[in-house]
């Protein structure tokens, strides 16, 4: 149906750890402007499989295609260069740091003498926090003594910075309060809206229900299946998560 | 950032006037702490000294005698912020120490001509290549090999100390060149008055200009500045004790003998009631004072010294944004090394001769040293200026019990109990302020 070259395609990947195979040959492809969800039980790979596309590990073999196009990912520096940017579930920040510093870790904005511009970051910083979270004012506080919901939107701050064009979510509401959940969903809906891609691992059915075009369910490393949300039930779903079983063989982009 | 995150440190003082008036002034409590229990500590010795601790004289001698250890103190910082450790400065001081002594003694001369001008600096480039290759060479098997430093250090303390002694097979190295010899601070190894008084002025402008300019900035971006009387007091404390040193190190006058060659050398008449010559600041000082200065500067305003501290905080997270985590460690370690390599040359200077047991224990020293200052073993936290001050209030511990006459052994039962309390009041302090 879709005729559009796929924003990222990956392709037949595997990766396995010490005899374990941790993702099996799964493709999954993610289009402009579409929420992609991962779904599947702990373990169950989709952590794995998409930490090859930002750049954590490498494939033991299999292809990425980024527009069309072969893309080389050997660390997330290759990685943020396609302009992928991920929030990990972990969130991945340096707890001793303050909110800019840990914003633009990596990649820091510079004196003309060669210096890092912590006065010039913390500018930028509010600039986007009052975009995202206009309720966040902890600015020279190291990010250990934040909340939850405002770690969570240093990271996601972190992400949409850069002009992410592909976004990972990996597990982004676990933590939070159904407020800054619902801050969550609008910021999908908005960066969707934008055009950008949005890979969406979760473990809720709910939520992939809610903010997902299509959902790739996974189980013991292997691809179950891909569906259009909305072709299927949450049983359906649910059945692939714990069963494996694909209801509708086909699985259209 | 780490240290701009001072007022959210300060928060649990905040309610107390005297917290208020400290938070709005922008200083680190921990490092206010420290500052008194520095000044607890040479007020007590000064009592039972008689009043012979706070003389001019005993706070130069101090201040040579504390920079060797200060400088390798400031890399320390580095290596335990990205939660690793260096066991092996001491030995590595030692074999650089020696190697730089057989270098100026029995190869140098020979080379470029006996006495010759260029004889320490080649020898000081030689030495702080010899180091930082040593610490890269470390660095190396602890971030791409993967082998735990404290494993590939406690090896390296036992392999440098015998290399030291290999060197010559065990003969001390003496004497070191004159000049080289200058960089120890004996009664010539001073800037004397005018350069330290040069030196003083320099500073204090430099301090305010960086003072000024971080202001002019943050109102430029429109973020909070502290108030102006708050800013003037700062201000006026810091030239205060760069005034207040340079006249102190002023005050001390070189000895009789000293200041009569020094006349004669230029040509000046002795007045009948003795001649007052100052030593003003040791060179040794004026290195450990640049040493910090950039040490500073790399920690708190460079890419390098971010990276250290995000990989300190969360090495994953460092990974994650694609920070070379394993090249910073190589990096950090030939940085450790090259600063140990400056320390061996100051240590060598500084007694004239180099022998088999230079630098023995100094690692204990140097780790204890950034320890008290508020390095956190478990990484992430940690600075220079309270590393240096770390290693004066330890330097002042063992003068003071050796003026006082306390036993040897028991100054080890003291300095070991000191440091275990210092990381316990640091343990407490953290979970308290919440960082």
């Amino acid at each position: 149906m879709n005729k559009q070259t796929p924003l990222v395609e990956l392709k037949d990947i595997h990766i396995s750890f010490g005899g374990i195979k941790a993702v099996d040959h799964v493709s999954v492809e993610l289009y402009p402007g579409e929420v992609a969800g991962l779904l599947g039980h702990n373990g169950a790979g989709k952590s794995t499989l998409i930490k090859v596309l930002s750049g954590a590990y490498k494939a033991d073999g299999g292809e990425i295609f980024i527009n069309g196009e072969k893309a080389t990912i050997n660390n997330p520096r290759d990685a943020r260069a396609y302009n992928i940017e991920t929030i990990y579930q972990t969130l991945a920040l340096a707890d001793n740091l303050d909110a800019a510093s840990n914003l633009f870790l990596g990649r820091e904005i510079m004196t003309p003498f060669g210096m890092v511009d912590d006065d010039a970051m913390e500018a930028e910083t509010r600039k986007i926090m009052q975009r995202l979270n206009p309720n966040f004012t902890a600015f020279s506080a190291p990010v250990s003594s934040l909340s939850g919901g405002q770690r969570q939107s240093v990271a996601i701050a972190r992400a949409v910075y850069f002009n992410a064009r592909i976004l990972i979510m990996d597990e982004p509401t676990a933590a939070l309060g159904p407020q800054e959940t619902q801050m969550v969903a609008e910021l999908i809906n908005q960066l969707k809206s934008e055009g950008i891609g949005i890979f969406l691992i979760s473990h809720d059915i709910h939520d992939v229900m809610e903010l997902c075009d299509r959902v790739s369910v996974m189980k013991n490393g292997k691809l179950v299946g891909t569906q259009k949300v909305a072709d299927v039930t949450d049983d359906e779903i649910l059945a692939m998560i714990i069963l494996g079983k694909n209801p509708k063989k086909k699985a259209p982009a | 950032m780490f240290q701009s995150g001072v007022f959210e440190k300060n928060r649990y003082i905040m309610k107390s006037k005297l917290g208020k008036f400290i938070t709005n002034l922008g200083i680190d409590v921990r490092l206010l702490g420290m500052i008194g229990a520095l000044i607890a500590l040479w007020v007590m010795f000064d009592f039972l000294t008689g009043g012979r601790f706070l003389t001019p004289r005993n706070l130069f001698n101090l201040s040579v005698q504390t920079a060797s250890v200060a400088v390798m103190a400031t890399g320390m910082v580095f290596v335990i912020v990205t939660r690793h450790i260096d066991l092996s400065v001491g030995s590595l001081l030692g074999f650089v120490g020696m190697v730089m002594g057989t270098l100026q003694l029995h190869y140098l001369p020979s080379l470029v001509g006996p006495g010759h001008w260029s004889i320490w600096i080649i020898t000081v480039m030689a030495g702080i290549s010899i180091g930082a290759m040593v610490g890269a060479f470390q660095g190396w098997i602890i971030g791409y090999l993967t082998v735990p430093a404290f494993i590939v250090t406690l090896g390296g303390l036992l392999v440098w100390r015998g290399a030291a002694w290999w060197v010559t097979t065990g003969q001390t190295v003496s004497p070191l060149d004159a000049t080289f010899n200058l960089l120890g601070g004996g009664s010539a190894g001073t800037l004397g008055a005018t350069l330290s008084w040069a030196l003083g002025l320099a500073a204090t402008l430099a301090a305010v200009a960086i003072m000024l300019a971080s202001r002019a900035k943050k109102i430029k971006h429109g973020f909070d500045v502290k108030p102006k009387w708050a800013e003037f007091t700062m201000g006026g404390i810091v030239v205060a004790l760069i005034l207040g040193f340079v006249y102190l190190m002023n005050s001390y006058p070189l000895p009789r003998r000293a200041a009569e060659r020094y006349a004669q050398a230029n040509g000046l008449e002795i007045p009948p009631d003795g001649l007052f010559i100052s030593h003003g600041i040791a060179i040794p000082v004026v290195i450990l004072l640049v040493v910090a200065v950039l040490m500073s500067i790399i920690a708190n305003r460079t890419r390098f010294g971010r990276y250290i501290f995000a990989t300190g905080g969360n090495p994953d997270a460092a990974d994650l944004s694609g920070i070379n985590t394993r090249m910073l460690t190589v990096k950090v370690f030939a940085l450790m090394g090259a600063l140990t390599a400056i320390a061996a040359v100051i240590a060598s200077a500084r007694l004239q001769s180099v022998g088999n047991d230079l630098g023995t224990i100094d690692e204990l020293r140097v780790i204890a040293a950034a320890v008290i200052g508020g390095t956190a073993l478990s990484g992430g936290f940690g600075t220079i200026q309270g590393a240096v001050l770390g290693a004066v209030i330890m330097q002042s511990l063992q003068s003071g019990m050796a003026m006082v006459g306390v036993d040897a052994p028991l100054q080890s039962i003291v300095v070991g109990t000191v440091l275990i309390l210092a990381v316990w009041i640091d343990i407490i302090y953290r979970k308290r302020a919440g960082v």
